[in-house]
């Protein structure tokens, strides 16, 4: 242990224990990296972060670095305490986005390494609570340098601020029975369309994009995006009578009336007496438990389309808020289906970025002017599928009741005709 | 002057290029999963195709020395592909069945856990913390770190009723996101306001508009032209931090943290939901958090004795009422667990439905 070393006997306490230390990691930095310059940065890094545990305070500050062509991506970071760690006073992130469900070979990790301990730290997170992977820690001029050389190999750099953001999507269809929809498809096609949006900044605040193959939404995208895209199917489920038989053979029926049958939310479920399954399709609300408790014997229906939830946020500034249905089925297996998912994400970022207050989130909008103000500005027609319930305050005008009902009509007729060709 | 380079804007990269051959072939085409043991998942294509999945846990935060070893292992043990979960779990896939015990094995040996799937407590998702943020109060990285020290046997084992997603944020805006448990910094006095910066570095207005309680508002003091809060109706939310740094929130004695359960992002059996705040005061203590560890482990302990096969937290609470939650738990419960905020009257009882 040289005397050039910061003490820091509190992060030393965080190498105990059995979970892997990040401390250990950063001291590897310090110790044993054969670059000076990182073995620096690690120590004074080790140093402020031990100042913050004794003062408990943090220490950085913001401020404004990008690198040429783009406004957004870094996330810059300038030392409060920088004239005690000097080495570590410019120490900005750069968010750079994964391929959607998050895929690496090891050689390319290895290539990020070797760029990442070139340019930067050598401290890299996989992945932001945003989606990105987070190179943490570069100077201000070592920024660009960095992005330049990874951009040359394929990866480009996410959203951060007033932006379209990095977008996040679940393994999906490359490892999971319960996939509905072709994940990495929405994903790219959606993200890729707003590449403008999520390197310069000019929203009113941030709009995220997420995709869940199913109603489990792994990907956390009705409580986290402002458009989430979730899979589902409106035809009936597929059920195994034999694996089902298979199941209650090897757990006993009441087990599976206690946590498949009664755990039903709209009791669509009975076991017969001949240990098959009765599945009321019309009931069923595609919650997705009964097939995560018997994946072998009950799979999705043929039918896939997504369901759209818009609106979603975490708590600044009014609360957090989920997403609202504003699609309650969508096909997408054409080139046009596509285009008309990017179609809408587009029509709905258009008119909040018309309409959005300042720091504003599009499901803050909804909130102050109303679902039915927004789906007018979006041209969406209403569904009874978007509430939970019908208004139950009757203080609101209805002058026009007559038309608005003629419309819900002629829609249902419409519809009728599509369907019978 | 150097020549700048143009960006390439190629955004989102395909993932097929860096998948395993196995989940390419088919792509969209699984059947069914099985989970062989804790940390481990098979799943099975329609044409009987496998793949084994081996979910670790890692420190979250990689060096350049840990990303490479675990480029290692998945080169020397399994077929070089990597992934990551949403709550950054890696996972190695392997389309051989008795490639899974020495992948296991050369994990381990390397002190990484092999675990976080099914009914276990999984890796913490957590934020920046002292490390990078700029508004944090609290730690991310050692608190997660402490806690999964103490975690680490429910990471590793299949002991709990469901699932179990922790989450830390290190202040109001709750980044960690929703969780069976979240662990969030809950700050309790007004900012502390430095006049003498305010003007120089503050945009008030939209300082000013940033409050949701509409408490600050622009003011002169000692001649300088800054902002004031009404301390009143100051909620302590924090939100004035970011854009006005003079404004500050953090506070070594008076950030506290709190605690909330029964989020739930899922949609099986119930609709999505938020957290509850069920603990709050408890001291930011570095660089271990005892008290927060005592508290989470709690209610772990309470809701394994306690909850049904595929009872989530915030089913199980449904299912016993919130009286009997806080009297299992033994935490107390003030005023303060009643919501005031817009919308409030709804999470009232309105009925006769009293579980005695």
């Amino acid at each position: 242990m040289s005397k050039m070393h910061h003490d820091t006997p509190m992060l030393d306490e965080l190498e105990n224990g059995p979970w892997p230390s990040f401390i250990s990691g950063f001291k590897r930095l310090r110790d044993k990296h054969p670059d000076e310059r990182i073995n620096g940065v690690a120590n004074d890094l080790l140093g402020q972060l031990e100042h913050s545990y004794e003062t408990r305070k943090g220490y950085w500050k913001g401020g404004t670095v990008s690198v040429f062509g783009y406004g957004s991506g870094i996330i810059p970071r300038f030392s409060e305490v920088g004239d005690a760690f000097p080495k570590s006073r410019e120490f900005h992130t750069l968010r750079v986005q994964p391929p959607p469900g998050n895929y690496y070979t090891t050689d390319m990790l290895r290539q990020l390494g070797e760029s990442w301990e070139k340019w930067g730290s050598g401290l890299v997170t996989f992945h932001g609570q945003t989606g990105n992977i987070m190179f943490i820690g570069a100077t201000t001029e070592n920024t660009q340098h960095f992005f330049d050389e990874i951009n040359g190999y394929g990866f480009d750099l996410g959203g951060a601020g007033p932006c379209v953001r990095t977008g996040m999507s679940c393994v999906g269809a490359a490892r999971c029975e319960q996939s509905c929809v072709d994940e990495m498809k929405v994903h790219r096609s959606l993200l890729n369309n707003f590449t403008d949006d999520v390197h310069r900044p000019a929203l009113p605040y941030k709009f995220k994009f997420k995709v869940s193959g199913c109603g489990n939404d792994c990907q956390n995208a009705i409580e986290r995006s402002d458009f989430a895209v979730i899979g589902t199917w409106r035809d009936d489920m597929k059920v195994d009578q034999e694996q089902v038989k298979a199941y209650v053979a090897k757990k006993g029926r009441q087990y599976i009336l206690d946590n498949v049958v009664s755990r039903c939310p709209t009791n669509a479920l009975a076991l017969k007496d001949d240990d098959t399954l009765d599945v009321n399709n019309r009931d069923c609300v595609r919650c997705m438990h009964c097939l995560n408790v018997m994946p072998k014997a009950l799979s999705p229906g043929d039918d896939k389309g997504v369901t759209i939830c818009v609106g979603g946020k975490r708590t600044l500034k009014i609360g957090d808020l989920m997403g609202t249905v504003i699609v309650p089925f969508k096909k997408l297996d054409t080139e046009e289906d596509y285009e008309s998912l990017v179609e809408m994400g587009e029509e709905i970022i258009d008119f909040w970025a018309e309409n959005g207050l300042e720091h504003e989130r599009c499901g803050e909008m909804i909130e102050r002017i109303g679902l039915a103000n927004f789906l007018e500005g979006i041209g969406v027609d209403v569904d009874p599928n978007m509430v939970n319930e019908p208004r139950s305050s009757s203080y609101v005008r209805m002058d026009d009741w007559d038309e608005e009902a003629e419309k819900w009509f002629k829609r249902k007729a419409e519809e009728k005709q599509a369907a019978a060709g | 002057m150097q020549q700048h380079r143009e960006p390439i804007e190629s955004g989102c990269p395909d993932g097929f290029q860096y998948m395993h051959p196995i989940m390419r072939k088919n792509y969209g085409n699984w059947a069914y999963h099985e989970d062989p043991r804790p940390g481990v998942l098979l799943h099975v294509a329609h044409n009987g195709d496998k793949v084994w999945t081996v979910r670790v846990g890692t420190q979250r935060i990689l060096d350049v020395f840990t990303l490479r070893k675990l480029c290692e292992i998945g080169d020397k043990y399994a077929d070089g592909y990597i992934r990551f979960t949403l709550r950054s779990n890696l996972e190695y896939m392997v389309d051989d069945e008795s490639k899974v015990e020495p992948l296991v094995k050369a994990v381990e040996d390397e002190g990484f856990i092999v675990g976080g799937t099914k009914n276990s407590v999984t890796m913490i998702s957590h934020t920046q913390g002292w490390l990078h943020c700029d508004i944090p109060g609290t730690d991310a990285s050692g608190v997660v770190k402490a806690l999964m020290d103490e975690l680490i046997d429910e990471f590793r084992a299949w002991n709990m009723p469901n699932r179990v997603h922790i989450t830390t944020s290190c202040c109001q805006i709750n980044c960690g996101g929703q969780g069976d448990i979240a662990i969030n910094v809950q700050h309790t006095k007004p900012p502390k306001i430095n006049h003498d910066l305010v003007a120089n570095v503050c945009e008030r207005p939209s300082v000013v508009a940033r409050c949701p309680v509409a408490a600050i508002r622009p003011a002169l003091v000692n001649g300088k032209p800054s902002l004031e809060v009404d301390e009143k109706k100051c909620i302590c939310c924090g939100a004035c931090y970011p854009p006005c740094p003079p404004m500050q929130i953090n506070d070594a004695e008076h950030s506290k943290l709190a605690i909330w359960v029964g989020g739930n992002h899922s949609n099986a059996r119930s609709k999505p939901t938020f957290q509850k705040l069920v603990a709050a005061g408890i001291p930011n203590n570095p660089p271990r958090w005892p008290e927060v560890a005592s508290v989470v482990k709690r209610i772990l302990k309470t809701y394994k004795e306690d909850a049904n096969d595929w009872e989530r937290i915030n089913d199980w609470i449904e299912r016993i009422g919130w009286p009997r939650f806080f009297e299992k738990v033994g935490l107390p419960f003030t005023k303060y667990h009643i919501d005031n905020w817009r919308g409030a009257r709804k999470t009232l009882n309105a009925s006769a439905h009293i579980r005695f």
